[in-house]
């Protein structure tokens, strides 16, 4: 078995192409979109970055945290390193985000800023270079580990065994790093869509939300890989028993820091805070909240619950497949509530205002663009190495055991 | 030898290994060969071992999950009964029935029923405590907890047969078999 190349199979190619080509589709689209509707593309556009955004540095946490622990769920190693890779174009995909920092965030506006006390007082924080500064030093760091993880892991297969002690210091500062960056983009990215409102637990839901989303991904992704040469061989039911428990972690998690920021804020009660939730279960957005509780947390939790299905790729790939889909209606939560229906910031128009639910076509466009685009560079990464970390000094046990536990 | 003078009867035969991968190896030999009412010991967790001896599912999970919703459903019931009938205070301005408070505590007493079930339920369906056990009449079973693994094929299988079944074991190359003592 050492003698195999774990060459990765050769109709990931051809996914490779229609994923570019749905991305393709999706770009002329929200082409199309960006003139016709620039207001709502930019929302849109923020959205779907985020879910696949959140795969890339979700996959990055757990890849970090797998050179940190160890132990036997190193066979998603490659998948975690291809999804970390892609972070260069998702640093590019963001150019949109800060053209529409006008439609999106109302403190860039100076003459908003002055009419505002509370923003005068957020903006040494909230301004515009500020802005763009923080996201250079967060893309930067975010690449640098990404790019330094895989060319350790690259001296690695190399037969450089100096490399694995280095790899667990860098995940060690990668992993605090990546909290803080992440927390700090959620604050600049989503909060600040609302300048007024805060949560201190909002950073946890961000990133608890990459956890959740990387996982599912992965399971999508090794179920794929699961049908074909050569990790037909090497998965077993026990590794995806593992990403099951852990998925199953992770919608828990998801409903305990959402509840716990429901359950504070209705408990203070402050004028700040309520806002926030009384958009989202008004006006028709609270059958979404309902949705979310149901289809992000009660029926996953119960499903994945059954051991039998985390150990069946087939049936534990869908239920992977719709929490994906869960994660965008849930970003699509986080925004698009601070948006009126003809997708203008609600907290940039004069007067008290309420938005009423809404979907946009290009609600549909946008991801399509993002994810097809993202899933295409995932997938010529993925082709690019080994499947398996055949250096791994923790790969033997990992292939032995049938799974973590 | 005494062919038909089953005058002791016996709990089983056990063959004593000295590695894990023997055991499970054996185990998989013996449930090939028909035998069913058989049980490994063994000093550490062997992950193999329940799927090699074939044991059934336990009905444990069922036990955990239905401990857990009783739990829920107490702890609620408790919030709701203190909270909104037996002693309703107006705390803010806020309903009785204020749910969001009542989560927390309805989440502890979730784990709480279902921690318990798992732990009276894993001794009662283990039939513990067992103060005897005939496995402890082999003087060299003391070393099941140290550094020995051993095989007992119970005399209530049906293949059950004092010379076939001694000479079975004997064929798996262990350390030594002996008699059970009922």
């Amino acid at each position: 078995m050492a003698e195999t190349t774990y060459a990765p199979p050769a109709d990931i190619d051809a996914l490779r192409s229609r994923a570019l080509i749905a991305g393709a589709a999706g770009l002329v689209a929200c082409g199309i979109g960006f003139i016709v509707d620039r207001d709502h593309f930019f929302r849109s556009w923020l959205i779907a970055y985020l879910l696949f955004l959140g795969i890339a540095l979700g996959s990055m946490g757990l890849l970090m945290i797998q050179h940190l622990s160890g132990g036997a769920w190193g066979v998603f190693r490659r998948i975690f390193e291809a999804s970390s890779r892609t972070l260069p174009l998702l640093a590019i995909l963001f150019l949109p985000i800060v053209l529409g920092m006008g439609t999106l965030y109302s403190w860039t506006h100076p003459e908003h800023v002055q009419a505002d006390e509370v923003l005068q007082h957020k903006a040494v924080y909230l301004n515009t270079g500020f802005f763009l500064l923080r996201a250079f030093i967060y893309f930067a760091g975010w690449i640098l580990i990404a790019w330094t993880m895989t060319r350790w892991s690259r001296r690695q297969d190399e037969g450089d065994m100096s490399v694995n002690l280095r790899l667990q210091y860098l995940s060690g500062g990668g992993i605090v790093f990546y909290a803080f960056a992440a927390t700090f983009a959620g604050i600049d990215w989503v909060m600040s869509i609302n300048p007024h409102w805060f949560s201190t637990l909002f950073g946890f839901i961000f990133i608890g939300g990459h956890g959740l989303a990387a996982l599912s991904f992965t399971i999508v992704i090794s179920a794929f890989l699961v049908r074909r040469a050569p990790m037909e061989q090497i998965l077993k039911p026990g590794h995806f028993h593992d990403l099951g428990k852990l998925s199953l972690a992770f919608v828990m998690l998801w409903a305990y820091f959402n509840f716990s920021q429901y359950m504070l804020v209705y408990a203070a009660n402050l004028v700040e805070e309520v806002p926030y939730f009384v958009a989202r279960i008004s006006h028709g957005w609270q059958f979404l909240a309902i949705f979310l509780v149901l289809f992000q947390f009660a029926v996953p939790f119960l499903l994945l619950l059954s051991r039998d299905l985390k150990r069946m790729p087939h049936r534990l790939v869908w239920v992977s497949l719709a929490l994906l889909l869960v994660r965008y209606i849930d970003l699509f939560m986080l925004v698009s509530p601070e948006f009126a229906s003809t997708g203008a910031n609600l907290h940039m128009l004069e007067g008290e205002h309420a938005s009423g639910f809404f979907v946009h076509w290009l609600d549909l466009a946008a991801p399509l663009a993002v994810g097809g685009l993202w899933l295409w560079m995932f997938l010529t990464q993925l082709a690019q190495r080994p499947l398996v970390a055949f250096a791994d000094p923790y790969l033997r046990e990992a292939l032995q055991s049938s799974g973590g536990h | 030898m005494a062919h038909d003078a089953p005058a002791v009867t016996l709990h089983g035969l056990m063959a004593e290994f000295d590695t894990p991968t023997a055991l499970v190896h054996a185990a998989e030999r013996a449930r090939l060969e028909g035998y069913r009412e058989m049980d490994a010991y063994s000093p550490i967790p062997v992950e193999e071992l329940s799927e090699a001896l074939g044991l059934r599912r336990t009905r444990l999970p069922r036990l955990v999950f239905a401990g857990g919703i009783l739990g829920g459903l107490a702890g609620y019931g408790l919030e709701y009964w203190s909270q909104a009938i037996a002693y309703p205070l107006n705390i803010g301005g806020r309903p009785y029935h204020s749910w969001p408070h009542f989560i927390p505590v309805t989440f502890e007493t979730t784990v709480l029923g279902a921690a318990l079930a798992a732990f009276i339920g894993m001794w009662a369906l283990n039939r513990l405590p067992q103060p005897y056990h005939p496995v402890f009449n082999v003087p060299a079973f003391a070393r099941a907890s140290v550094d020995r693994f051993f095989l007992c094929i119970e005399a209530t299988d049906p293949k059950f047969d004092r010379h076939a079944t001694w000479k079975f074991l004997e064929s798996l190359h262990p350390v030594g078999v002996a008699e059970v003592a009922p």
